[in-house]
């Protein structure tokens, strides 16, 4: 009865999006205010819907009603609570239902939040929003019913991949998700303002916060992924530039173009037109990932031969969305505007660069995640390797961190160079000896490690500069007037970029001082792994709630003393059989410990010898640190007063608002 | 300089910066292309000597073999039609199990033996890595006397 009801509310919605997605486009276009009005209502009755839909399958999961397929093929009654509820968006179907409900629940907020915006835009936003919803209901309903029945139904479901049971899989995606659906609210915004011919800087202004709480959820989630692919995958790497990590990556670079050029069209007025195609092709990658991830394509090519209507689905709602907007823009551009001139060196032209070079790097990340795909559809198989990215990112990026401490000094229209060079050059000549003496602290010293710090604290010190001189020209007297002069937006802005350089000093020193070592351990077997003794005191078993462990002992030591004490795990899920490795981490502020069990490697089997994996990650955790911090950022800055002001009516028509920064 | 000479200096150098960039970004991509061959195709002497490139197909029950006291093991992975002996040293993934799917990247050596670097058994039990299921069915295609039930089917999930 529930998975029904579920699926009729689902049924419902479609019938809703179908209203919002049309009935205000034409009221806006009309300049009819009652067919307008239609959007608000919509669309929260739509995030009712499809949230009373998700709700079902929820009930569906958490009760083990393994006569609907997917509870049956993605849980198992032994499954622990919460891993219950997070199998629901476990399998393609319900991730997709996720999807739905984060769309749902954003044109919700707008809801909330628009009520300053003029009519039309409002409907308008709304209205694209419910265009995208429809695609997604219909593919949902029409390929992937997350409600199928399976009847008869089996008496005890397959379970859920022993991979993804584990604390990021129950926040990790939904995060990820409100991420990626985030941008949905920008690419609206940039429809509406194509569709309704006008954009200026209020438009800018209005869309600026949106845009930056999505990417703050995307930053969190892509965090949460690396940290959970980190110690569950049991590789001690971070990143691995599968296709997979890649898809998520790619909106995140381009929205963080966008953030960055949504600033110049707020305070100048320019960019206009590359923002709204920034704002197109973040969404459009968005969507791009979530069906690379969701539709088989990545993990098997051949998924699009095994189910041929689920793939076209994909590609024409693909072509329909990305080619419908793009044909959008090229008619519409022209009409959006253009902007001021600014000099060759100024405030406008330092986040050119950073545009141009954010893209070029997405391009980059994208040729070496879609090529692979093309091949395959000719019949080829080939890979692109991790060197290849880790070769081009690093060398992109270099030139965006430098000039990541120039940008917040320079002046808009013109920023002359000679006066940027006195105010930075003490900044430069600290981060330049601080890095060349730093690696020498740490041991050995090597050029890229020398490189990375530089970057690192050349940020520090170039936006350390920044705020000596805001604070120093101001009127206010005293530290506290000073402080709260500011806006929260200009702190948010420092506080990402202080993010960035904690980043960097985390991967720079986990890249050059980094230990591995794979061994064979026999029990009271010790080995020395960067500067630390692991000593293997020996297995014992461990049952866990729906899998039997073998758990070992080792006693790390630092000098004479032990200075903690590790336990992996080998896990064996009853339900599936299939074996899991937990890996056993320390972790700490300067770096962590990282043991990792191997498998029987002597007669004597469990009680014998293992092979194990052990690292010494130095500085690791400053990697999530600085991606935190970057979405701290972000959340500060989205908090600024100037977001919230009401809309008065002449205001819509001023070109520039007269902002202080 | 007049200022709109110094504009077009400043735009050239941009789309040079731009040039160097994308060449560099499709000269590091096209060295880093990783073929794959099957079992049959490297016993032909398609695949390169030297280069890395990836194989994959089916663990071939009972042969896998450890070094005693090294973590040095060996292992021979088959498309059903042609065998190859694969060495590898370190960790092998938790779904690395013989009869199973495997793909195993690294550089063929003069003797036959294929010198693995990383072995790839991932995602679930069910899984069969694409490669090694190409491998199979190309094999399949030229031999057309492999039961299909001798190999799981790649579960799309």
């Amino acid at each position: 009865m529930i998975p029904e009801v579920g699926q009729f509310a689902l049924i419902l919605a479609l019938f809703v999006t179908l209203v919002q997605g049309t009935v205000p486009l034409v009221g806006a276009a009309r300049n009819n205010v009652r067919l307008m009005s239609v959007a608000v209502p919509a669309a929260r009755l739509q995030f009712v819907l499809v949230g009373l839909a998700f709700a079902c399958l929820a009930w569906s999961f958490a009760t083990s009603d393994f006569s609907v397929a997917n509870v049956a093929l993605h849980s198992n009654s032994r499954l622990p609570l919460h891993y219950r509820v997070a199998a629901t968006w476990g399998s393609h179907e319900g991730s997709l239902l996720l999807w739905v409900l984060m769309l749902a629940g954003w044109g919700f907020a707008v809801t909330l939040f628009s009520r300053n915006l003029p009519a039309a835009l409002r409907a308008r936003v709304l209205a694209v929003m419910g265009l995208v919803a429809i695609g997604f209901l219909l593919f949902l309903l029409a390929t992937s019913n997350p409600f199928e029945r399976a009847i008869p139904a089996p008496a005890e479901g397959a379970d859920l991949n022993p991979l993804l049971q584990d604390p990021g899989m129950v926040v990790h995606p939904p995060m990820l998700y409100m991420g990626y659906v985030g941008f949905s609210v920008a690419f609206a915004f940039a429809i509406a303002a194509l569709l309704g011919g006008r954009l200026d800087a209020t438009w800018a202004r209005w869309s600026r916060p949106w845009t930056t709480v999505a990417w703050c959820f995307l930053t969190c989630g892509i965090m949460l992924g690396s940290v959970w692919a980190y110690y569950e995958l049991g590789w001690g790497g971070w990143w691995f530039w599968d296709p997979v990590e890649n898809a998520s990556f790619m909106p995140w670079l381009t929205g963080t173009a966008l953030i960055h050029s949504l600033a110049v069209t707020e305070k100048r007025g320019t960019f206009r037109s590359w923002t709204v195609l920034l704002a197109i092709v973040a969404f459009s990658l968005s969507l791009l990932g979530t069906f690379l991830v969701r539709s088989g394509v990545l993990t098997s090519v051949h998924a699009f031969a095994t189910d041929p209507t689920r793939g076209i689905f994909i590609l024409v709602f693909l072509a329909i969305v990305i080619g419908g907007s793009l044909a959008l823009y090229a008619v519409r551009a022209n009409a959006v505007g253009g902007g001021a001139g600014f000099g060759a060196v100024s405030r406008e032209s330092l986040l050119l660069a950073n545009n141009v070079l954010l893209i070029v790097a997405m391009a980059s990340v994208l040729l070496g995640t879609i090529y692979p795909l093309i091949v395959a559809a000719t019949g080829g198989t080939i890979s692109v390797g991790a060197p290849y990215f880790n070769l081009v990112f690093p060398i992109l990026m270099a030139p965006l961190v430098f000039l990541m401490g120039v940008g917040p000094l320079a002046s808009w229209r013109d920023a002359p160079v000679p006066a940027l060079w006195t105010r930075l050059r003490w900044a430069l000549a600290v981060a330049i000896v601080t890095a060349a003496l730093l690696p020498f602290v740490m041991g050995t010293w090597m050029p890229l490690v020398a490189v990375g710090l530089f970057l690192a604290l050349w940020v520090v010190a170039a936006t350390f500069v920044t705020a000596r001189q805001r604070f120093a020209g101001m009127p206010q007297r005293g530290w506290r007037a000073r402080m709260t002069a500011n806006s929260p937006a200009w702190y948010g802005m420092l506080v990402a970029h202080l993010g960035v350089a904690i980043f960097i000093v985390g991967v720079t020193l986990v890249r050059g001082y980094e230990v591995e070592q794979d061994v064979r351990l026999e029990p009271g077997q010790s080995v020395a792994v960067g500067g630390y003794t692991f000593t293997f005191r020996g297995i014992a078993e461990r049952a866990g709630p729906n899998y039997d462990a073998l758990a070992g002992t080792f006693d790390v030591h630092h000098g004479d003393r032990i200075d903690r004490t590790l336990h992996p795990e080998k896990r064996t899920y009853r339900a599936s059989g299939q074996v899991m490795t937990e890996a056993a981490i320390s972790p700490g502020l300067f770096g962590d410990h990282y043991v990792s069990l191997g498998e029987p490697v002597s007669e004597a089997g469990a009680a014998g010898a293992w092979s194990v994996r052990i690292y010494v990650k130095p500085f690791v955790d400053w990697i999530w640190g600085g991606f935190f911090v970057m979405a701290l950022g972000g959340l500060l800055a989205v908090t600024d007063r100037r977001y919230r002001v009401a809309l008065r009516p002449r205001e819509s028509a001023a070109a520039l608002p007269a902002a202080a920064d | 300089m007049k200022p709109r000479h110094r504009r077009f200096a400043w735009i050239g150098a941009g789309v040079i910066a731009i040039a160097v960039a994308v060449a560099l970004v499709l000269n590091a991509f096209q060295s880093n292309l990783v073929f794959f061959f099957s079992p049959s195709q490297v016993v032909a002497r398609e695949a390169p000597q030297g280069r890395a490139f990836r194989i994959g197909g089916l663990v071939v029950p009972g042969s896998l073999q450890r070094q005693s006291g090294s973590l040095t093991v060996r292992f021979s992975v088959t498309d059903t039609a042609k065998t190859i002996p694969v060495v590898y040293t370190g960790l092998l993934p938790d779904l690395f199990k013989e009869g199973k799917g495997v793909v195993a990247q690294g550089t063929l050596q003069p003797d036959g033996v294929f010198h693995a670097t990383e072995v790839l058994a991932k995602h679930d039990e069910n899984y069969m890595p694409p490669e090694a299921k190409s491998a199979l069915e190309q094999a399949q295609r030229k031999g057309g006397t492999m039961a299909t039930t001798q190999y799981p089917h790649g579960a799309t999930q």
